[in-house]
C-alpha cells in the first residue's frame, strides 16, 4: 500500500484507452464501474477531441455483483458492437473489475460476435499506464497482423516503413508523426502505416508489408516492434530523432537501411538549432543547471539536447518509467550524476531542490513545482495537460522538433545581456530584489525577499501555496556555520537567482577548510576555488 | 413585492383546490439501464476538503482512483492537497502484506507528515468495496489509538455505490453518525446540511440572525470539532438536494428535516428561507422585510440574463442530483423551456417542491444510458445542452452549445446574491456562441 496524490501515469487500462483512441475503427469494451468513465474528459477536455472516446464501460454497480455482472458485460458488448460497428474490439477490466474475474475476453468469445475479439490482461494493481498501452499495442499487432504473408512489393516501389507508437494522450504525439514522416518522405521512404494513431484494425494487419520499422516511443511500441522483428524480420530502427545529432543520426540509419544518401537531407535541413546554439548571444547558456525529469526517451533525449547541443550543465535526471530504469541510469553516468527513479512526486521536489537548478525540464508536475521555486521550466513529457497541445505547428522530432525544443528551453532562462544587467544594476533602487522581475511576470510586485517554497511549508495548515520566507534564498545547510554580518552584505549583493548557489558553495567550502564564521574572505575565496 | 406564499405551498394548494396542474410531480421518470457516464462519490472529495479545513480524506483505493482525483480536479494547485490515496497493490491483494498493518503505517506516515490534521477520513473505493476491507473496523482501531488529537471516520465513496454528490451525502451521514446525541432539553438549532461555499454560508447566517434564529449550525463545519450535538432539538434545512442518506440518520436522531425547494434563485432562495422561518416562527412582516432587498436584487441581477435564456430550450444530463431545482430555477425565473431532466438519482419527497413548479411537458429521467440519452438529446437538437465534461467537447463539435454540470458544483451559485451567477453560467455558452465569427 502506497500514498499517493499525484500520479505520473495512470492505471494500464488508460493506456488501452489511449492506443483505442487513438485508432480509428476499433472499440474498446471495459468491464468497470461508472467512476471509471471520468478517463473519457482526458481526451475530450485535455486534448479537446471531437469524439467520445471509443470506449463502453459497463458501468456495473453494488447490487449487480450478487447477481450477474457477467451478463451485464456481454449485454454492453453486444450492443456495442451493434451500435459502433467496429472492425475489431478489445476488451478488458479496470481495476474493480479485475477483482470479480468475470474473464471478459472469454465472456466474449461466447458471443459469437462477427468482428476479431482481441482480449487484454492489463494486471491493474502491478502495471501502469505506458505499460497498458504498450501491452494493448503488442496484443493488438499480434492479434491482427499475426500469421500474415507480406504482400510482395512491386518492381521499383520505393521502400516503405511504418511508424509505431504514437497514441492519443501522448506529448506532441501528432506533430511528431508529421515531422518525421516528412523527413522520411525526403529520404525517399514511404510510410506504410501510422500505429496506433490513426490506423485501423484493417491498418495493422498490413504492417507486415513495410520494410522496417520505426519506433518513436520505445515506451509504447517497444514490444510490438521487437515482436514484428522476430516474426517478420522487420529491422527496427530505434534511434529516437529528438535533438540535431539524434536526428542525424536517425536520417543515417535509415538511410542504411533503405541505400540512399542521407547528406543531402542532413544539409538541406531547415534546421536553425546549430546555428542558435552557436552564435555569441548563446555564450551565457554555457553551464546553465538543468534538471530533467519524464518518460524515460524524452528525459534521456532533453538531457542529451541540453548538455550537448546547449551547452548546459545537467544536474539531475530521472524518470517515473520503472521498465527504462536502466536506460536512464546509464544516461546518468555520461553526465556524472545519479538517476533518479521514482513515481514520487514529493522526492522529485526534494532533488530539485537539492540539486538547485536554474532550469527545470520536465512534466506538468515539474512545472508546478518550478512555479512553487520560482525556477524556469519547460515540459518535454507526457503527462500531458491542455497547454501541452498547442494550436501551433509544435513538435518535439526531428528538425523542427530540435528548433522548437531550442526555444522552449532557452525562452524561459534569462536572457544573456539581461543577466549582466541585473549584475549591474543590482544595486539599484528601482531594480533590485524586491522589484518585479520582467522574466518572471506572474510573480506579485513587491515581495520584499525572495522566497522560496520548503518542504517544511507542507506541513503549513492551509495548502495555499505556502511561501516561506527563507533568508538569502535557501536556509543554510550547514546548521553550525555562521556568516559574519559583512559577508552577509555582501552575499546580497549577488544577484538572487544565484545567491542560494552561492551560499551553498560558500558553505560547502568552508566546511571543507573547517573556516567559521564565514567571512567575505571566504566567499571570494570559495569563489575562485568553485568557479562560476 | 407582494407577501411571499411560498410557491410549492401555492403550487400544492392550487392542486388541492382542483385549479392547476401538480408540475411534473407526476411524471413517471425514465429509467434505463446502460452506461452511465457520471463521476463516483469519491470526486466530491475535491470540495470537502477544501471546505473542512482541518481534515484529511484518505482514499483506500486503486492508480484509478488517484488519477480519477487529479484529473477531475483538472490542475494540480496544490502542493499537497489534503487529499490522497493509499494505493492497493498485488501484496496487500495476494495476502503477502496485512491490509490493515499496511493502511496503519500509511496513516502513521502521513499524520507525521500532517501534524495539522484533527480528523483524518478513511473513504472506501470501488475495489476496497469489493475485497470488503472494513475501514469502520480500521477507523474505529485508529481512532482508538489516536483521539481526541485526531478523529477518524470512514464512509465509501465507491462508485458502484455512490454518484458524484452522494459522496458528500455518506460523508455527512458518518459525521453526523459521529456526532454526539443532544440533551432532551438542548434549545432548539437550525442545521443547515449540504456544503456551500464560505461566502454564501456567511450570506445565509447574516439571514437567518436577522430573522431572528440564533442557534444556526452548518454541516460539514468548516473545521472538525464544530459540529453540534444532534438530537430532537435539531430542524434540519437542507441546502444539497443530494442528502438522502444523511436526512435519513438525523430523522433517526430525532431531528425535523424541512422540505422545500432548494435555495436556487429568488423564488427558490426565497421559499428555503421561508421554510427555515415558519418553523422557528418568524413573523410574516418581519420576514418580508428583512428578505425583501435580497430578493429585489437576485430578481434584478436575474433578468439581465433573461433575454439570453428566455424560450430557450434545454436538456440536463444527470450529474450531481442538482439537476431538478436547476431546471426549476431556469423555467421560473429565466424562462427558458426544459427538455429533459437527467438526474442520477431522483429523492421524490426532496424534490416534490421544486417538480411542483416544473410544467407537466418536463422529461424526466433516473439514471442513464448514456447512448441512449445522446440519441434523444439529438433528436431533441436543445439550445443548450447540461453535461459532463467527457461529453461536452464532442456535442460542441457537432454544433451544440453546452455547459459543463459540474460547475453548479463547484460555483457558488446559492442565494440571492448569487442569483444572477447562477443564470450568467447559463447564460455565458449562448451568448458565447452568438458573439463568435468561427465555424467548426
Amino acid at each position: 500500500m502506497q500514498l499517493t496524490v499525484w500520479t505520473y501515469e495512470g492505471p494500464p487500462h488508460v493506456g488501452a484507452m489511449r492506443v483505442a483512441t487513438g485508432m480509428k475503427g476499433l472499440h474498446y469494451v471495459l468491464h468497470a464501474p461508472q467512476g471509471d468513465t471520468y478517463a473519457d474528459l482526458l481526451f475530450t477536455m485535455i486534448e479537446r477531441r471531437k469524439q467520445r472516446p471509443p470506449v463502453t464501460y459497463t458501468t456495473f454497480q453494488a447490487r449487480d455483483l450478487g447477481a450477474d455482472t457477467a451478463e451485464i458485460f456481454k449485454t454492453a458488448c453486444k450492443e456495442a458492437v451493434d451500435r459502433f460497428d467496429p472492425q475489431a474490439i478489445i476488451v478488458g477490466a479496470s481495476c474493480t473489475a479485475e477483482l470479480i474475474q468475470d474473464d471478459p475476453g472469454g465472456l466474449a468469445k461466447t458471443l459469437d460476435l462477427n468482428v476479431p475479439v482481441i482480449p487484454l490482461e492489463l494486471p491493474s494493481y502491478q502495471k501502469k499506464e505506458n505499460w497498458g498501452a504498450a501491452e494493448t499495442f503488442f496484443q493488438l499487432v499480434r492479434g491482427l497482423a499475426g500469421g500474415r504473408t507480406p504482400e510482395p512489393k512491386a518492381e521499383g516501389a520505393p521502400k516503405s516503413c511504418n511508424i509505431l507508437g504514437p497514441t492519443a494522450l501522448g506529448f506532441r504525439h501528432r506533430d511528431d508523426v508529421t515531422e518525421i514522416t516528412r523527413l522520411l518522405g525526403a529520404l525517399g521512404v514511404a510510410v506504410n502505416v501510422v500505429a496506433p494513431m490513426g490506423a485501423t484494425p484493417h491498418d495493422l494487419t498490413r504492417l507486415p508489408n513495410a520494410d522496417f520499422n520505426v519506433v518513436l516511443y520505445p515506451e509504447i511500441a517497444g514490444t510490438a516492434a521487437q515482436w514484428l522483428k522476430r516474426t517478420y524480420r522487420q529491422p527496427v530502427v530505434d534511434t529516437v530523432p529528438m535533438g540535431v545529432n539524434a536526428t542525424r543520426e536517425f536520417v543515417r540509419e535509415v538511410a542504411a537501411l533503405t541505400g540512399a544518401d542521407p547528406e543531402p537531407v542532413i544539409a538541406e535541413a531547415d534546421e536553425r538549432f546549430s546555428w542558435y546554439s552557436r552564435s555569441i548571444d548563446s555564450n551565457y547558456l554555457t553551464g546553465k543547471r538543468v534538471f530533467i525529469f519524464g518518460d524515460a526517451t524524452h528525459a534521456i533525449a532533453a538531457a542529451r539536447v541540453a548538455q550537448h547541443e546547449l551547452g548546459f550543465k545537467v544536474c539531475g535526471l530521472g524518470t517515473y518509467s520503472r521498465e527504462f530504469a536502466r536506460d536512464v541510469r546509464a544516461a546518468a553516468k555520461d553526465y556524472d550524476v545519479e538517476a533518479l527513479i521514482t513515481d514520487d512526486h514529493l522526492e522529485v521536489e526534494d532533488a530539485i531542490v537539492a540539486a538547485q537548478p536554474e532550469l527545470v525540464l520536465g512534466t506538468q508536475m515539474e512545472r508546478h513545482i518550478a512555479k512553487r521555486l520560482r525556477i524556469g521550466c519547460a515540459v518535454i513529457s507526457a503527462p500531458v495537460h491542455v497547454q501541452d497541445f498547442p494550436a501551433r505547428y509544435s513538435p518535439f522530432m526531428g528538425f523542427e522538433g530540435a528548433n522548437v525544443m531550442f526555444d522552449s528551453f532557452v525562452h524561459p532562462l534569462v536572457m544573456g545581456l539581461e543577466e549582466h544587467l541585473l549584475g549591474m544594476f543590482r544595486e539599484d533602487f528601482e531594480f533590485n530584489d524586491g522589484a518585479q522581475a520582467s522574466h518572471l511576470a506572474a510573480l506579485h510586485a513587491g515581495a520584499n525577499h525572495e522566497t522560496i517554497h520548503t518542504p517544511e511549508a507542507r506541513t503549513a495548515p492551509d495548502d495555499k501555496t505556502q511561501d516561506v520566507v527563507a533568508n538569502e534564498g535557501m536556509a543554510a545547510s550547514f546548521g553550525s556555520l555562521s556568516w559574519t554580518s559583512d559577508a552577509e552584505q555582501e552575499l546580497r549583493k549577488i544577484p538572487f537567482f544565484v545567491r542560494g548557489k552561492a551560499r551553498r558553495n560558500t558553505e560547502l567550502f568552508a566546511t571543507e577548510k573547517g573556516v567559521n564564521p564565514i567571512t567575505i574572505e571566504t566567499l571570494y575565496d570559495a569563489k575562485a576555488h568553485f568557479g562560476r | 413585492m407582494n407577501r411571499h406564499v411560498p410557491p410549492h405551498i401555492a403550487a400544492a394548494e392550487a392542486r388541492s383546490n382542483g385549479q392547476g396542474g401538480s408540475g411534473c410531480t407526476d411524471v413517471v421518470p425514465i429509467k434505463q439501464r446502460g452506461q452511465h457516464e457520471v463521476f463516483c462519490g469519491l470526486t466530491s472529495i475535491i470540495w470537502l476538503h477544501r471546505k473542512v479545513q482541518d481534515a484529511f480524506f484518505l482514499i483506500v483505493g486503486s492508480r484509478t482512483c488517484a488519477h480519477l482525483m487529479q484529473s477531475a480536479a483538472g490542475v494540480m494547485i496544490f502542493a499537497e492537497p489534503r487529499f490522497g490515496t493509499a494505493i492497493i497493490d498485488d501484496r496487500d491483494l495476494s495476502g503477502m502484506a496485512d491490509m490493515y498493518e499496511e493502511l496503519d503505517k500509511v496513516v502513521d506516515r502521513l499524520i507525521a507528515r500532517r501534524p495539522d490534521i484533527r480528523m483524518l477520513v478513511l473513504v472506501g473505493s470501488c475495489p476496497s468495496e469489493v475485497i470488503k476491507l472494513d475501514l469502520g473496523r480500521a477507523a474505529h482501531k485508529l481512532n482508538a489509538r489516536m483521539a481526541p488529537d485526531v478523529r477518524v471516520l470512514s464512509y465509501s465513496g465507491s462508485g458502484i455505490e455512490t454518484t458524484f454528490t452522494q459522496g458528500e451525502d455518506n460523508f455527512l451521514q458518518a459525521l453526523v453518525d459521529a456526532t454526539p446525541k443532544a440533551a432532551p432539553d438542548a434549545p432548539r438549532q437550525l442545521l443547515v446540511a449540504g456544503c456551500l461555499a464560505d461566502v454564501i454560508e456567511d450570506q445565509f447566517a447574516r439571514i437567518f440572525e436577522a430573522l431572528g434564529i440564533d442557534n444556526v449550525h452548518f454541516l460539514p463545519a468548516r473545521a472538525a470539532g464544530e459540529v453540534p450535538p444532534i438530537g430532537a432539538n435539531t430542524v434540519v434545512l437542507m441546502a444539497q438536494p443530494y442528502l438522502t442518506e444523511t436526512t435519513k440518520l438525523l430523522e433517526r436522531r430525532g431531528a425535523e428535516v424541512l422540505i422545500a425547494p432548494f435555495p436556487l434563485g429568488e423564488e427558490g432562495t426565497t421559499a428555503w428561507l421561508k421554510a427555515a422561518a415558519d418553523a422557528f416562527d418568524v413573523p410574516a412582516d418581519r420576514f418580508d422585510a428583512i428578505t425583501m432587498a435580497g430578493r429585489e436584487r437576485a430578481a434584478k441581477a436575474v433578468s439581465l440574463y433573461r433575454q439570453r435564456l428566455d424560450g430557450k430550450r434545454v436538456f440536463f444530463f444527470p450529474d450531481s442530483q442538482m439537476e431538478p431545482s436547476l431546471a426549476r430555477f431556469l423555467s421560473r425565473e429565466a424562462g427558458a423551456d426544459i427538455i429533459e431532466v437527467g438526474t442520477p438519482y431522483l429523492n421524490k419527497a426532496h424534490m416534490a417542491p421544486d417538480l411542483a413548479l416544473l410544467p407537466a411537458s418536463t422529461r424526466l429521467a433516473e439514471g442513464q444510458d448514456v447512448d441512449k440519452q445522446i440519441d434523444r438529446c439529438r433528436a431533441d437538437d436543445p439550445d443548450l445542452i447540461v453535461c459532463g465534461m467527457g461529453l461536452g467537447n464532442p456535442f460542441e463539435a457537432e454544433g451544440r452549445t453546452t455547459k459543463w454540470s459540474i460547475e453548479f458544483a463547484f460555483t457558488p451559485i446559492q442565494g440571492y446574491e448569487q442569483a444572477g451567477d447562477l443564470a450568467e453560467l447559463f447564460a455565458r455558452p449562448i451568448g458565447r456562441r452568438d458573439l463568435l465569427q468561427v465555424e467548426v
